[in-house]
C-alpha cells in the first residue's frame, strides 16, 4: 500500500513481465529477431527517467530478487499480474511463458495472478491446453496477441468462429479477464497490429467477459476510444501510456489521460506498470502527485481526484480480477462514474 | 520544388526529402530524424543551375524509431522518398536505403525495383497500400480540423457558428493550408468556400447538432498523432543516442544540425 499526503492506494500492477532474452535464450538462426526484440523493448525504457535506466546485459535477464524487489519492497505493488508473451519461435523456453510466471508466482504467495494465454490457430489442442493451464495456475486472465505471426497466417482476429470457441471456453471457465495487446507494432506486416474492430466485435457477443485494451490502442487511441464508449466491458489497459508518456511527454500524457478520462471515465482505467520495461516506483509515485495542468490547453479536460487515482491505480482491477482490498478503501456501491464522452451525451 | 534554380541540387534533394511525410504522424521525415545520411556526389552536385547538372548520385538512408516499425509504413516512407528524389532535376541514379530494420533487404530491395508492396512481400501482404494511406489522411484532416478551429474561436467566433463557416473564414496560416492540402489529396472539397468542418469520409459538411461530437473526434485524433510523434521522436533519440539527425545536407554529405524533439 502506498500512502501520500494521508490517502492511501492499493496498487495493482496489471502488466508485469518475467523475462529471459538473454542470447544463451535465443534460437539458433533466429538470433536478429531476439536481439531485435530486446532491444526495442530497451528502447522504451529510454522513455522513462535517466536513473531507472538499466544496462541491456540487465534488461535481457533480470533475477527474481530484483523483480521482488523493484515491485513490492520499492515500487508500491500490492499485487501484480502476470501477463505472458510466449515466442518459442525465437527463444528457446520461451520469452515469458505462463509456466515460468506460475513457477514463481507459487514461491511467493499472496504476490501474483497469473494470465495465461491462447491462438485460435491451435485448435481442438490450443482448447485442451487451455483448459490445463487454467486449472493447474487458477487463471482467471488471458493476454492475447492477434498480430502474431505464425506460419503462413499474419495474424488472427477475435471476430474468427475459431476464437468465439476459445471465448466460449473462458466464459465456461471463469477467465473473464481478456487482455488483449492492440499497441506499438511488434510483427505486423499489413495487418493492422492496433485493430480494435474485433474486440468491438468480441465484446458485444461475450457481455459476461471483460476486455482489456492493453496500450489503449496507441498509435490510434481515437478509434480505441470511440469504440470503447460503446461498449460497457471493455477497459484501458494504461501499460505504456504511463511509462512511455508521463515522463517522456508529460503534455501529450495529460492530454491521453484527458482524453481516456472523457471518453471512458475513471472506472476503466487499469494501471499496469510493464516491467521490466519500466519500473513501478516512479509510475506509481508520479502517478500519485500528477495532476491536470491549468493551461487553458487543458481546459477541456478534469482534474483527476484521489478517489479516481485509487480506482485507476489498483481498485479497478481488484473489481475485475476479485482481489480483496482493504476495507476503507473498498467501493461503496453505486459509486461508478459515468463519461463525459459517452455516446449520445 | 518550384525554386529549383535558385539552389544547389543538395539543396533541393534535401527539400525533395522534406515533402516525405510519415503517413501516420502527418509530418515530414525531415523534421522528425528519420533522413540518418544524404549524400550528393558527381554530376554536378552543387550547382546552382541545375539543368546544367549531368545527373548527380543521391545516396539517402533512412532510420526509423525501432527495428520492428511497421513496415507497410516503411515502405511507404522509402518509395516516397525515392519518387521525390527522382523527380529533383539534375538528379540521376537515387538510392534509398532503408537501415537498421527487420524489413529493410525486401523493403529496400523492392523500391529499388519498383516491385510496390505486394510485389515485394507476395503473400505476406493483403493489398497495396492505398487503402491505408487514404486511412490516414482522413486522420490528417480530422487533426488538421481541430487545430484551424481552434484558431477560428481563439479570434473570437461563436462555437454555436462554426458549422456555418467556409474553409475561407477561419483566419489565414499555415495550419489552415496544410488542411486544405491534405484534403485536396483526399479530393474533398478544398477552396475557400468549403464547409469548415466536414465528414472526411464522404465530404458533406458536418452542421449542428453533430458538430460538438465531431470537433471531440477532431481533438481526439489530433491528441492521438501528436502523442504518437512524442513517442516516436522520443524512441529514435533513445535508440540513436548522440546522433543527430541532419538539418542540411552538404555536398556530399552530413553537416549536423541536432534536431531534439
Amino acid at each position: 500500500m502506498y500512502t501520500k499526503d494521508g490517502e492511501d492506494y492499493f496498487v495493482v500492477d496489471a502488466h508485469t513481465h518475467f523475462w529471459d532474452a538473454s542470447p544463451a535464450n535465443w534460437v539458433a538462426g533466429q538470433e536478429q529477431y531476439a536481439k531485435g526484440w530486446i532491444e526495442c523493448f530497451h528502447a522504451y525504457q529510454g522513455l522513462g527517467p535517466a536513473e531507472t535506466h538499466w544496462p541491456i546485459e540487465k534488461f535481457q535477464k533480470y533475477s527474481e530478487e530484483t523483480m521482488m524487489r523493484d515491485l513490492f519492497e520499492d515500487g508500491h505493488v500490492d499485487i501484480a499480474i502476470f501477463q505472458p508473451t510466449n515466442l518459442r519461435q525465437w527463444y528457446t523456453e520461451g520469452f515469458n511463458t505462463t509456466e515460468t510466471d506460475a513457477a514463481m508466482a507459487e514461491r511467493h504467495p499472496g504476490k501474483f495472478i497469473v494470465n495465461t494465454t491462447w491462438d485460435p490457430r491451435e485448435g481442438d489442442d490450443g482448447l485442451k491446453g487451455l483448459e490445463e493451464r487454467v486449472k493447474r495456475f487458477g487463471c482467471k486472465g488471458v493476454k492475447l496477441y492477434t498480430a502474431e505471426w505464425r506460419g503462413d497466417s499474419r495474424g488472427w482476429s477475435l471476430k474468427s468462429p475459431e476464437s468465439a470457441r476459445y471465448l466460449e471456453k473462458c466464459q465456461e471457465l471463469g477467465v473473464k479477464n481478456v487482455h488483449v495487446h492492440k499497441g506499438p507494432t511488434i510483427w505486423p506486416l499489413d495487418k493492422d497490429a492496433f485493430d480494435v474492430s474485433d474486440v468491438d466485435h468480441a465484446a458485444t457477443n461475450f457481455p459476461e467477459l471483460n476486455f482489456i485494451v492493453e496500450h489503449v490502442g496507441l498509435p490510434r487511441i481515437e478509434d480505441f476510444c470511440f469504440m470503447a464508449t460503446q461498449e460497457p466491458n471493455v477497459y484501458a489497459g494504461l501499460a505504456v501510456v504511463v511509462g512511455g508518456l508521463m515522463h517522456a511527454r508529460p503534455r501529450f500524457f495529460a492530454k491521453v489521460m484527458g482524453e481516456l478520462l472523457f471518453w471512458l471515465g475513471e472506472d476503466k482505467l487499469i494501471f499496469g506498470a510493464d516491467y521490466a520495461i519500466w519500473e513501478p516506483k516512479w509510475q506509481v509515485e508520479g502517478f500519485v502527485d500528477w495532476q491536470m495542468p491549468d493551461d487553458e490547453e487543458f481546459g477541456d479536460y478534469a482534474k483527476l481526484t484521489v478517489t479516481a487515482k485509487q480506482k485507476i491505480l489498483g481498485l479497478n482491477a481488484a473489481r475485475l480480477y476479485d482481489i480483496e482490498v482493504p476495507e476503507k478503501l473498498a467501493p461503496k456501491k453505486a459509486e461508478e462514474t459515468s463519461p463525459v464522452g459517452v455516446a449520445g451525451s | 520544388m518550384t525554386t529549383v534554380a535558385a539552389r544547389t541540387v543538395s539543396e533541393a534533394v534535401w527539400a525533395a526529402l522534406g515533402t516525405v511525410r510519415d503517413p501516420e504522424l502527418d509530418e515530414p521525415l525531415t523534421d522528425l530524424g528519420f533522413v540518418a545520411r544524404c549524400a550528393v556526389t558527381g554530376g554536378d552536385a552543387g550547382a546552382t543551375d541545375a539543368t546544367d547538372a549531368a545527373g548527380a548520385e543521391v545516396a539517402v538512408q533512412l532510420r526509423l524509431p525501432t527495428y520492428f516499425c511497421a513496415p507497410n509504413f516503411a515502405f511507404l516512407m522509402v518509395a516516397d522518398a525515392h519518387d521525390a528524389v527522382s523527380a529533383v532535376p539534375g538528379v540521376g541514379r537515387v538510392v534509398i536505403e532503408l537501415i537498421d530494420h527487420f524489413a529493410a533487404d525486401s523493403i529496400n530491395q523492392g523500391v529499388a525495383a519498383r516491385a510496390g508492396f505486394v510485389g515485394t512481400f507476395g503473400d505476406e501482404a493483403a493489398d497495396e497500400l492505398d487503402d491505408l494511406r487514404a486511412d490516414f489522411l482522413r486522420k490528417a484532416v480530422l487533426a488538421g480540423t481541430d487545430r484551424v478551429c481552434r484558431a477560428v474561436l481563439a479570434a473570437g467566433a461563436d462555437p454555436a457558428t462554426l458549422g456555418r463557416l467556409t474553409l475561407g473564414d477561419a483566419p489565414a496560416s499555415a495550419d489552415r493550408e496544410r488542411l486544405r492540402d491534405r484534403r485536396r489529396e483526399l479530393g474533398l472539397p478544398s477552396t475557400d468556400d468549403a464547409p469548415l468542418v466536414l465528414d472526411p469520409a464522404t465530404g458533406n459538411g458536418v452542421e449542428d447538432p453533430a458538430v460538438r461530437r465531431h470537433l471531440g473526434l477532431a481533438r481526439l485524433t489530433r491528441v492521438s498523432q501528436e502523442a504518437n510523434s512524442g513517442v516516436c521522436r522520443g524512441m529514435l533519440l533513445a535508440r540513436y543516442p548522440g546522433t543527430q539527425a541532419i538539418g542540411q545536407v552538404g555536398h556530399t554529405g552530413e553537416s549536423g544540425e541536432e534536431q531534439r524533439p
